[in-house]
């Protein structure tokens, strides 16, 4: 079995590493072992064990993101769509767009001018489909005490009539998007990576829930449904992408994808837009004319932890 | 092969009283652990006490510990077989057989673990992707299953030689047990990579993590090995020398004061720099914003850790059993704290942005935890009923037509 794509002469061309396993024209006569997907199907009616996590054979031997065709790609989608109107009862779009020519994301938020008010928070759990129950926030907005940035100083759990509150300043913190990024490198079957346009992925179907990459994450980027995600059918946001805000299932890691199903297509993350007080800016870093490039060239910025070398591609920044 | 396994299955099934006790105990237990996972498998794991904060718990404990366990036969392997040392060479074969059940309740451990085991075959190179050289649970993975191989091999080799009566080739087995001594040391070094290698959390990425791993695990199995020497003499014709058993009570002393020591170092480390990397072991020894579940817990460790290190001391302590088994079973309880949640849990706490967020197991881990000790101890059990009475010499090829249950021990 191969599954390395640059020594696959019949590999498609694009921007992952496709490979062409399970394509017949690719496998007929050349092999007569049976495939994987027959091999695992067989694997998967033996162990009817499986059926206590309620998935179908299909979901069961379904491939690594990075490693499908594009035809799998396109059934495994129309099957996520169909599995999806079924539980929530709306037409969902499941997005596979791949990364934009010549871009490479980036994020600046203004500790001066955040206000603490966790608009953000909450847009971006109705954006990216966190569930409620447990309740997952993607976004921390840490209050610091004026004169001092010490974590174990800070709080979240803050709640006065009025924000910003006298005497205290707030920083909101999610996924970093390392450009090395400490998460990665240490999942064992690589359900997690980086895209070429730097946003830190995860494939919820690839993912073995080991937690690996929470442990190794400095900044609390990750998080894990613990059970099955709970959101109400009205709450639910159909416009989604595989890798992405589509909904997650049980035991899995989930994470802030800078709302890749919505930058891709070019508009901003749903945190940035909602911002009241436009501290959150978002761009492209390989052109020198965006506003992310000009603040990171132009303002005081810092990266959190830098010591630990992850290189963030999420920056703090002072606007005066 | 076919009367080796009828005489076997009758071995398996007949015993005394307390045998029938003994298995019927751990049975039960197995069942009550598994139906536990079967509950964990269906609500998630909110059944246990994880969370995002403390994301790893009792199951790693438990698996970081057993990981010690198997890599502690190393220390009857060095002196049976390379310096050639009569009385433990005898009984090596005990421990390599624990090293099996140990190694098996590791991998056990970490499915428990496991959100999605049901996707287990995303770890098997070719058909999944297994992450190397980058994962270090990868890693893992590879260095654990090969450390089994070889003790099924080693152990295996010399079995089927003792029930076909024939000598063993020790010119063959050689290649096999000098690697499996480098290997064993790499099954422990490479867990404490797992957690060692992340900067985000600084209790572990301490450099002395792995030598600890490696002098508390020649503690906690050694422990272990010298009690079930004695239960298996006591209750079975395979005979012990005391001198082996005092032999490996000098190595858990020196042990011991290596894993001391160590301590000691961490602690000059981190309370005469002062920095952020001294709060997790504030959290664990003296507790941190009102919370500190693990503080009883870490000094009951310490306590026991330091009264065995001197009961194997004193050569007229180490030497009488009473305070040589008191000894030991401190030294087990002891090591199963300080390397299973008193090493995992502080590793989460505080959390990386600051919060204090506690962590207790729930009762459902508690009972797939003692389910899976009980498949454990019912492997231990099983193997050593058959692999005895071949290795006294009462269950052979020639033996096993002819004497049938007379040779069944009390």
């Amino acid at each position: 079995m191969r599954y390395d794509k640059s020594s696959d002469p019949d590999s498609l061309s694009g921007d992952r590493p496709y490979d062409n396993q399970g394509t017949s024209s690719n496998l007929e006569g050349k092999n007569e072992l049976p495939d994987r997907r027959t091999f695992l199907a067989g694997v998967a009616s033996v162990l009817g064990m499986l059926a206590v996590s309620s998935c179908s054979w299909q979901e069961f031997v379904q491939n690594n993101f990075q490693r499908m065709t594009k035809e799998e790609i396109d059934q495994t989608v129309e099957r996520l769509k169909k599995e999806y109107r079924e539980k929530y009862g709306k037409d969902f779009v499941v997005g596979t767009e791949g990364p934009i020519d010549n871009s490479l994301f980036g994020y600046a938020l203004d500790i001066q001018r955040c206000i603490g008010c966790r608009r953000c928070v909450y847009a971006c759990v109705e954006e990216n489909n966190q569930s409620r129950d447990p309740q997952i926030q993607y976004i921390r907005v840490l209050q610091f005490k004026d004169g001092d940035m010490d974590f174990e100083h800070s709080t979240i759990y803050y709640d006065p009539q009025e924000v910003p509150q006298d005497g205290y300043y707030y920083m909101p913190v999610q996924c970093q998007h390392c450009a090395n990024p400490p998460c990665t490198k240490v999942c064992p079957v690589r359900a997690t990576w980086t895209e070429p346009d730097g946003i830190v992925v995860v494939d919820y179907n690839w993912c073995i829930g080991c937690r690996y990459c929470m442990a190794a994450c400095p900044y609390m980027g990750r998080w894990f449904n613990f059970a099955e995600p709970v959101i109400p059918a009205d709450k639910i946001n159909p416009v989604t992408h595989y890798l992405g805000n589509r909904p997650r299932m049980k035991n899995v890691v989930e994470k802030c994808t800078f709302c890749i199903q919505r930058v891709r297509v070019g508009k901003y993350p749903a945190c940035v837009e909602v911002c009241p007080v436009g501290a959150r800016k978002f761009g492209n870093l390989l052109d020198p004319d965006s506003e992310i490039s000009k603040i990171i060239r132009n303002k005081r910025v810092f990266r959190l932890k830098s010591e630990l070398n992850t290189q963030p591609k999420f920056y703090y920044f002072f606007a005066t | 092969m076919k009367s080796f396994i009828v005489q076997a299955v009758k071995r398996i099934l007949t015993g005394p009283p307390l045998y029938y006790a003994w298995v019927t105990l751990l049975l039960v237990l197995a069942v009550i652990g598994i139906s536990s996972y079967i509950k964990q498998l269906e609500v998630g794991l909110i059944a246990t006490g994880m969370t995002s904060y403390v994301s790893w718990g009792f199951y790693l404990g438990n698996f970081t510990f057993l990981v010690g366990v198997a890599a502690a036969a190393v220390l009857l392997i060095i002196p049976a077989y390379l310096y050639d040392f009569g009385p433990i060479k005898d009984i090596v074969i005990v421990g390599e057989i624990l090293a099996i059940s140990a190694l098996l309740m590791c991998m056990m451990f970490v499915t428990a673990d496991l959100g999605r085991p049901d996707r287990i075959w995303h770890l098997l190179p070719g058909l999944g992707i297994l992450n190397l050289p980058k994962s270090l649970l990868g890693w893992d993975i590879v260095v654990l299953n090969g450390y089994l191989v070889l003790n099924l091999l080693i152990p295996g080799y010399i079995i089927y030689k003792a029930y076909n009566e024939r000598p063993v080739n020790y010119r063959f087995l050689l290649p096999f047990i000098l690697l499996s001594i480098p290997w064993a040391v790499s099954i422990h070094t490479v867990t404490a990579f797992i957690y060692n290698g992340l900067a985000a959390r600084p209790f572990w990425n301490a450099s002395i993590l792995a030598p600890r791993f490696l002098a508390s695990a020649f503690c906690s199995g050694p422990a272990l090995i010298i009690l079930l020497f004695q239960i298996v003499r006591h209750y079975t014709k395979f005979h012990v020398k005391d001198e082996a058993l005092h032999k490996i009570a000098e190595m858990i002393c020196i042990a011991m004061a290596i894993n001391l020591f160590l301590l000691g170092a961490e602690f000059f480390k981190e309370l005469y720099s002062d920095t952020h990397h001294l709060s997790p072991l504030k959290y664990l020894y003296l507790g941190m914003d009102g919370k500190g579940r693990l503080v009883p817990w870490i000094w009951t460790a310490f306590a026991f850790n330091v009264v065995a290190f001197l009961i194997f001391l004193v050569p007229f302590t180490r030497k009488r059993f009473l305070t040589l088994n008191l000894g030991c079973v401190l030294i087990i309880i002891g090591i199963w704290i300080e390397k299973g949640m008193g090493l995992i849990i502080p590793g989460f706490i505080p959390a990386p942005l600051g919060e204090v967020w506690e962590y207790a197991p729930t009762t459902l881990e508690i009972m797939v935890s003692l389910g899976i000790w009980a498949i454990g101890l019912l492997i231990l059990t099983i193997n050593l009923k058959i692999i005895l009475p071949i290795e006294t010499g009462e269950f052979t090829k020639y033996s096993s037509k002819a004497a049938g249950l007379a040779s069944e021990r009390a």
